[in-house]
C-alpha cells in the first residue's frame, strides 16, 4: 500500500456521485418549462405549410381577439434578420422566400397557451409555389438552383499520394456505395426558452441549451446590441446530442423578439414533441461511393471516396459536419494514396444539424461496410484484411496526420475477439444457419474519433476558463461549457480537485451565464473533457500557483491549510481568480486550403462487436449483444464513461435498425414519438463496455474525448453481423423489416 | 397541448343508468370516455373531432371479470393489467392474455381497457384478433334495452360500427369452450414493447386424428378492420398439414387480407409477414 | 373568455399525503395541474402521447402516464409524484440507486423512470432482468441506453431497507 496517500486523494478515476444527482432523482432539478415569470406570455411560432415557394399575403382568420397578441414577422427585426452561425443565410422569419416546410413565418404571444394554439391555427399563408427538390441527387443535377450558384454549401478535397496512379498495379478494384437515412435526436426535453427584452435592459435569454455563446453570437446580430446587453443562461437541460447546439439561437430569437414586441414582458416558448420533430434538425442523409485498390496480399494501395450530405435549405453546420465526415472516411488504416471528394449540399428540407459524431458516423458506416466487401474479394477474412492495414504510431492518416501516439489496433481487435467470443461464433454461426428461420451472425467494426474541433477550429475559439476561490475555500469554476447529462460538472470538478489536492465537495461548477462566465467555447466535439478539462486543469492550478507565489500556501498542504490559505488572500487581495486559455499542443499543424496535418489534437480508437439475430418469419434484425472497447486516455469517471458509450450504442443501434424518418414532401411524417421509433429497454442488448487508457500529454489527467465516438461504430458492425448471418450485404441504414424482406426473397 | 379545452365538454355520469339517459337524450351528442389511452392523444394533438363526452371509467357497473360455468364476462373496464393477472383468463384464454401484455407500457395497460380497444377500432389494436379467435360476444346496453352481438359482426368498416349513438358496450363475454384450443399470438410491432402493429396474428386450433378439425385465424393490421380469416379456415378445415396444404393456406390468406401501405410498413410486407406467421402456426401445430 | 371559467370543475383529491382541491377544465391533464396549479414541476413531458412515461405518476398505487389522465378522473385519488418518494431528506431506495449507479444523465426522464421502477418493485420485489426490461418498458431514456438505470434497479432490490 505504498501509493496509498496517492489513491486516496486523486479523485479523477473514481465514480464520484454526479453533482447534480439529488436534484435530478428528486424532481428537484429545474428544467426550463419548470420556471415561470410574473406577467409571462407564452410564443407560438406558425411556419409553411410548403417547401418552397414566395409568400403573398397574410391571413388572420376570424373569431379571435387579434387585439390580445403580440404578432411579430420579419417587419420587426430591430437587427439583421439572420441566425448567425457560420453563414448569414438562415432567416430568424421568413420575409419572402419560403425554402422549406416548417419554416417560421409569423409569432404569435398571448398569456393563455390555450388560445394561443387556436390563434396559430387561424393564421394562414397565401403563398406562390415554387419546385422544391429534395434529394441529394436532385440537388447534385441541379434539377432547381435553391441555393448560392449550384445548391453547394461547401466542398472539400483530401490528397494524399496520387491516387490516380495506382488504379493500374492494383490487384483488385472495388467499388461500393453506401446510404444512410436522417435520424432525429430525440432528446426527451424539448426545446424551450424563456427571454426579456427591451431596449433599455437588453435581452436575456434562459433555456435548454448547449452552447451559451452561440446563442449570444446570435442575438447580437439580431438585436443589433452591444456585447454586454444580451445575457443567456442555460437552464438545466434534458439532453442534446447535437440537437441543441444551433437550434436554441432560432429559438431564443423567436421568444425575444415576441418580448420585445411585448415590450419587455416575458415570453416563454416551449416546443412539444411533434414541433420539436417536424421543424428542428436531425442527422444529416449520406451517400458514400468507395472505389479501393488492393494488391493480392491485402494491402490498400488507394482509396477513392465520395462523400455528400444533404444539408437542407440553409448552411447551418453542414460545412463543419462535412469536414468531420471527411477526415474520418478513411478510417484507422495505413492507405498510401487517398483521394477524398466531399461536398455538403442544399435541398428544400428544414435545414440538418449537429447529432453525435457530426458526419463520422455516416462516412464511418460507409467504410466499415465497404471493407468487409473489400476482404471477401480478397479473400480474406474481415478482420484479417483490416489487420493487414491498421495504422500505426508514425504511419499517416489521410490528411498526412503522423500519428505521434503509440497505437494498437491490432490489440484492441484481439481482445474484443476475446470478449465476444468472435472467431468460434463465426465459425458455429455459419454452420448452424443453414434452414434455421432465427439466423445469427456476428460482426464487427474498427474506427477512430477525433476529439476537440477540426483542424484551427480550437486555435480560433481560443477558449477561456475560469475559477474562483472564496473566503471559505470553495472553489467556483466558470465556463459556458454545459452539463446536458453527460456529467460535465462532475468531471470538471473531479479535474479541479485533483489540480488542488482538495475535497471535491469544494468544487462547484457555475450556471453558465454568459454575463458570468467566460467563453469555453461550445459543448460539442467530444470537446468538453480534453479540451475545456485541460483549461479546467490550468485554471485551477492557477489559484494554487498565486496562493503559493504569495506565501500563503505551502508546497504541501492539506484540505485546511488551502481553507485558510484563501480566507487570508480573500482578506488581504479580494476574491481569488485564475483564468486560462486555449493553446495548442506543440507540434499541431493544419493547412486548411489544403485539407492537410493535423486535423485533431487526439483520437480515440475502438472496435465494436455487434450479435445479432435476423427472423426469417418477420424479417426482423435484433441485436442481442455488444461489446464496445476502445481506447479513451484516461478515463476520467468510469460511470459516467460507461454511460456515454452505452448510450451512444443505444443511438447507433436505433440509427441501425428502428429510427426511419418518413418524409413527404420535405416534411417529417412520423413526428410523434409512437411512430418515429427509438429503442426500448426491451430492444437494447447487454452492451458491454470496455476501456482501454493510455493516457494522452495534453488532456486533463491524461484524458481524451468519447461523447461521439459511441456512435461511430454500431452501424457498420451491426449490418456486418447481418450480412454474416443471411448472407446478403445490405448497405443502407435504417435497415428496417421491410428492406430485409424484399432483399432476402429476392436471394431466396 | 393543441386543444383548445374550453370548447370540450366531460362529464361523469353519477350511474350507468345516468349515462344511458344521457345517451339517449342526446342522440350523437356523447361519447363514452374510458381510460382515455386513445382519447387523450387525440385531443393533445388538437385531432379529437367529436367535443362531449360521459366518463365511464368510475361506473362499477363496467368493471370485473366473472366466471360463470359456460362463459367469462369480462367489463368493458377491464384493464390489460387485469386481464393479465386474473386466473381464468390466463388458463382459458391465453391469447388475450399475450396480447395484453404487448399492448403499450405498464403504465397504458394499467388504464387502457378491453372495451376501449373494441370501441376505438382501430385495425391495429392488439386485443381484438384474440377475442376474435375466442368469438367473443359483445353486450351492447341503451335505455331501449340490452342486446348481444358476435363479436365478428361489430366492425363493419374502417372505424364503422355496428353500435347506436345511444349504446354502450357494457361487456365482452367469452364462451369457455376454448381451452383446448392450441394458440398462436405474434404481433409483429416496430419494436419489442410500446409499438403499434405491422401485422397482430392471432390463431387457435383444435386436431383430431392428424387432421384439422377446428381453426380459427385472426388478423390485425392487414385490413380496414380485424378480420377472421374464415376462407383459409375453410380451406384447412379436416386437411392434414403438409407442404400443399400450408401453400395453398399461405395463397388463400393472401388473398383474403388487403393490407396497405402507410408510414409503418408496406402491403408486401404485411401480406409476406402474414403468410409466414401462418406457416409458423401450422407447423408448430403439427409438432404439437 | 368566459367559457373557461365555467367549464372549470372542482376536483379534490390528495397529493403526495396532502389533500388539496383543484379548479381545472374536467379534460386537463393531471400533468398540467400538477406542473402548473400544485407546482409539481418533477413530473415531465416528453411527448403528450403517453409514450414516453416521463410524467409517470402514481394514482392510487397504480403506475399512469399524468398526460393520458383528464383531472375529472382522479376525484378522491390518492396521487403520488416524484416529489413525495423520498422521506423527507431520506432518498428512497431507487432514489439513491439511481445515483450510485450513474441512472440519471440527463434527469429529464428519471422521474418518471423513477416512479416506474418503484412500482415495479412493489408488484414484483425481486424482479428477472426480463421482468425489470418489461417494467420500464413504457420509459424512454435517450442518454443512458438503460443500462445503467437496470443496475439502478438491481441495486434498490439489493437493499434490505427497500419500501415500497
Amino acid at each position: 500500500m505504498s501509493n496509498q496517500t496517492d489513491t486516496q486523494t486523486k479523485i479523477v478515476g473514481k465514480p464520484v456521485p454526479r453533482k447534480e444527482g439529488r436534484a435530478k432523482v428528486t424532481g428537484a432539478a429545474r428544467y426550463i418549462d419548470d420556471l415561470r415569470m410574473d406577467g409571462m406570455l407564452y410564443g407560438a411560432t406558425v411556419r409553411s405549410a410548403v417547401p418552397r415557394g414566395r409568400i403573398r399575403e397574410i391571413k388572420f382568420g376570424a373569431g379571435l381577439p387579434w387585439d390580445e397578441f403580440v404578432v411579430v414577422t420579419a417587419a420587426d427585426i430591430p437587427g439583421e434578420n439572420c441566425v448567425a452561425l457560420i453563414l448569414l443565410d438562415q432567416p430568424y422569419l421568413v420575409a419572402k422566400f419560403i425554402n422549406h416546410a416548417e419554416e417560421p413565418i409569423l409569432l404569435l404571444a398571448h398569456a393563455d397557451k390555450h388560445l394561443l394554439e387556436k390563434a396559430r391555427r387561424a393564421v394562414t399563408f397565401d403563398v406562390e409555389p415554387l419546385s422544391p427538390i429534395f434529394t441529394l441527387e436532385e440537388s447534385l443535377a441541379k434539377k432547381e438552383i435553391i441555393w448560392g450558384e449550384d445548391n453547394i454549401f461547401k466542398s472539400y478535397q483530401v490528397n494524399k499520394g496520387n491516387v490516380d496512379e495506382v488504379w493500374a498495379q492494383a490487384d483488385f478494384i472495388i467499388e461500393g456505395e453506401y446510404r444512410t437515412g436522417a435520424q432525429e435526436q430525440l432528446y426527451i426535453e424539448p426545446n424551450g426558452v424563456i427571454a426579456v427584452a427591451n431596449a433599455d435592459a437588453g435581452v436575456t435569454v434562459w433555456g435548454s441549451m448547449q452552447c451559451p455563446y452561440y446563442v449570444h453570437k446570435a442575438l447580437l446580430k439580431l438585436f443589433a446590441l452591444p456585447e454586454e446587453k444580451i445575457r443567456v443562461i442555460q437552464t438545466e437541460t434534458g439532453g442534446g446530442f447535437g440537437g441543441k447546439e444551433e437550434y436554441p439561437s432560432m429559438i431564443a430569437g423567436h421568444a425575444a423578439l415576441l418580448s420585445w414586441k411585448a415590450g419587455g414582458r416575458p415570453v416563454k416558448i416551449i416546443y412539444d414533441r411533434a414541433e420539436d420533430m417536424v421543424a428542428t434538425t436531425k442527422r444529416h442523409p449520406s451517400r458514400t461511393r468507395h472505389r479501393t485498390a488492393v494488391n493480392k496480399d491485402g494491402k490498400l494501395l488507394g482509396m477513392e471516396i465520395e462523400f455528400v450530405i444533404d444539408g437542407g435549405a440553409y448552411a447551418t453546420l453542414s460545412s463543419v459536419v462535412l469536414s468531420r465526415g471527411t477526415i474520418h472516411a478513411a478510417g484507422p488504416y495505413n492507405c498510401p494514396n487517398v483521394r477524398i471528394n466531399a461536398h455538403a449540399v442544399a435541398t428544400n428540407v428544414p435545414p440538418h444539424g449537429a447529432f453525435r459524431g457530426f458526419g463520422a458516423p455516416q462516412s464511418i458506416f460507409a467504410l466499415e461496410r465497404h471493407l468487409d466487401k473489400v476482404a471477401q474479394v480478397v479473400g480474406l477474412s474481415p478482420a484479417e484484411f483490416r489487420r493487414r492495414n491498421f495504422i500505426h504510431e508514425g504511419e499517416t492518416t489521410a490528411t498526412g496526420q503522423v500519428i505521434r501516439e503509440p497505437v494498437d489496433m491490432e490489440g484492441l481487435l484481439a481482445r474484443a475477439f476475446e470478449l465476444t467470443d468472435y472467431q468460434a461464433k463465426r465459425e458455429r454461426f455459419a454452420r448452424a444457419n443453414e434452414g434455421r428461420s432465427l439466423k445469427r451472425g456476428i460482426g464487427f467494426a474498427s474506427f477512430m474519433h477525433g476529439a476537440g474541433f477540426t483542424g484551427s477550429g480550437e486555435v480560433y475559439l481560443q477558449s477561456i476558463v475560469g475559477a474562483e476561490a472564496g473566503a471559505d475555500g470553495r472553489v467556483r469554476l466558470l465556463a459556458a461549457s454545459t452539463e446536458i447529462g453527460q456529467g460535465t460538472n462532475t468531471i470538471f470538478a473531479q479535474i479541479a480537485a485533483d489540480a488542488l489536492q482538495i475535497d471535491f465537495d469544494l468544487i462547484e461548477v457555475a450556471q453558465p451565464d454568459t454575463s458570468n462566465v467566460p467563453n469555453s467555447g461550445p459543448t460539442v466535439a467530444s470537446r468538453t473533457t480534453m479540451i475545456v478539462g485541460k483549461l479546467v486543469e490550468s485554471a485551477a492550478l492557477g489559484l494554487k500557483q498565486t496562493l503559493q507565489n504569495s506565501g500563503l500556501l505551502k508546497a504541501n498542504y492539506t484540505t485546511d491549510d488551502w481553507r485558510a490559505a484563501c480566507r487570508r488572500h480573500v482578506e488581504q487581495f479580494g476574491l481569488l481568480k485564475s483564468f486560462s486559455q486555449y493553446k495548442p499542443p506543440p507540434g499541431i499543424n493544419w493547412d486548411e486550403g489544403k485539407y492537410q496535418g493535423d486535423a485533431y489534437g487526439a483520437y480515440a480508437w475502438a472496435v465494436y462487436v455487434a450479435e445479432v439475430t435476423v427472423d426469417m418469419l418477420t424479417y426482423e434484425a435484433r441485436v442481442e449483444d455488444f461489446v464496445a472497447l476502445q481506447e479513451v486516455g484516461k478515463v476520467v469517471h468510469p460511470v459516467l464513461a460507461a454511460g456515454q458509450i452505452e448510450g451512444g450504442v443505444a443511438q447507433a443501434i436505433g440509427f441501425t435498425l428502428y429510427e426511419n424518418v418518413v418524409w413527404s414532401e420535405g416534411r417529417m411524417l412520423n413526428n410523434q414519438m409512437t411512430n418515429y421509433i427509438i429503442p426500448t429497454s426491451a430492444d437494447i442488448p447487454p452492451i458491454r463496455v470496455y476501456f482501454e487508457e493510455q493516457p494522452y500529454a495534453y488532456g486533463p489527467a491524461g484524458a481524451k474525448g468519447i461523447g461521439e465516438l459511441p456512435m461511430d461504430g454500431g452501424a457498420p458492425a451491426i449490418l456486418n453481423a447481418i450480412e454474416h448471418a443471411t448472407g446478403v450485404a445490405f448497405n443502407h441504414v435504417p435497415l428496417l423489416p421491410e428492406a430485409l424482406m424484399q432483399a432476402l426473397n429476392q436471394t431466396a | 397541448m393543441r386543444a383548445y379545452l374550453p370548447d370540450y365538454e366531460l362529464r361523469a355520469p353519477r350511474s350507468l343508468t345516468d349515462a344511458l339517459a344521457l345517451l339517449a337524450r342526446e342522440p350523437g351528442g356523447w361519447r363514452a370516455f374510458a381510460g382515455g389511452t386513445d382519447l387523450m392523444v387525440l385531443l393533445e394533438a388538437g385531432l379529437l373531432t367529436h367535443r362531449k363526452f360521459l366518463s365511464i371509467w368510475h361506473l362499477p357497473e363496467l368493471k370485473g371479470i366473472e366466471v360463470a360455468n359456460d362463459h367469462v364476462t369480462l367489463g368493458a373496464l377491464t384493464t390489460y393489467t387485469e386481464v393479465q393477472r386474473d386466473e381464468t383468463m390466463r388458463r382459458e384464454f391465453p391469447l388475450l392474455g399475450a396480447a395484453a401484455r404487448e399492448t403499450g407500457g405498464i403504465a397504458i395497460q394499467n388504464r387502457g381497457t378491453l372495451g376501449g380497444n373494441i370501441v376505438n377500432a382501430s385495425p391495429a389494436a392488439d386485443s381484438p384478433p384474440a377475442l376474435l379467435v375466442y368469438d367473443a360476444e359483445l353486450e351492447l346496453v341503451s335505455t331501449r334495452g340490452t342486446r348481444l352481438l358476435p363479436y365478428r359482426e361489430f366492425h363493419t368498416g374502417y372505424k364503422q360500427m355496428n353500435m347506436q349513438s345511444d349504446e354502450l358496450l357494457t361487456r365482452i363475454r367469452l364462451p369457455r369452450t376454448t381451452g383446448d384450443l392450441k394458440t398462436y399470438y405474434r404481433k409483429v410491432g416496430t419494436r419489442k414493447a410500446q409499438a403499434i402493429s405491422k401485422v397482430c396474428f392471432a390463431a387457435g386450433a383444435r386436431m383430431n386424428d392428424g387432421r384439422i378439425a377446428d381453426v380459427r385465424l385472426a388478423l390485425g393490421s392487414v385490413a380496414p378492420t380485424v378480420v377472421r380469416c374464415t376462407q383459409t379456415e375453410e380451406l384447412l378445415r379436416n386437411q392434414t398439414i403438409d407442404e400443399a396444404t400450408t401453400k395453398a393456406a399461405r395463397e388463400m390468406l393472401m388473398t383474403e387480407i388487403t393490407p396497405i401501405d402507410d408510414m409503418r410498413s408496406t402491403a408486401d410486407y404485411r401480406l409476406n409477414v402474414a403468410a409466414n406467421l401462418l406457416a409458423d402456426f401450422l407447423r408448430q401445430l403439427k409438432h404439437t | 373568455m368566459s367559457t373557461e371559467t365555467t367549464s372549470k370543475v372542482n376536483v379534490t383529491c390528495t397529493v403526495n399525503g396532502q389533500s388539496c382541491m383543484l379548479t381545472a377544465h374536467p379534460l386537463a391533464r393531471l400533468l398540467d395541474v400538477l406542473r402548473e396549479q400544485l407546482r409539481l414541476t418533477g413530473t415531465k413531458e416528453g411527448c403528450g402521447e403517453g409514450e414516453c412515461g416521463a410524467c409517470s405518476v402514481l394514482v392510487d398505487g397504480v403506475l399512469v402516464n399524468s398526460c393520458l389522465v383528464p383531472v375529472l378522473q382522479v376525484a378522491g385519488a390518492e396521487i403520488k409524484t416524484i416529489e413525495g418518494i423520498a422521506d423527507g431528506v431520506q432518498l428512497h431506495a431507487v432514489q439513491q440507486a439511481f445515483i450510485e449507479t450513474g441512472g440519471a444523465q440527463c434527469g429529464i426522464c428519471t422521474p418518471g423512470m423513477v416512479l416506474a421502477a418503484v412500482n415495479l418493485l412493489a408488484q414484483t420485489p425481486q424482479p428477472t432482468e426480463a421482468d425489470i426490461r418489461n417494467g420500464l418498458a413504457g420509459n424512454l431514456c435517450r442518454c443512458t441506453g438503460y443500462m445503467k438505470i437496470f443496475d439502478a434497479v438491481v441495486r434498490a432490490c439489493q437493499r434490505a431497507d427497500i419500501k415500497s
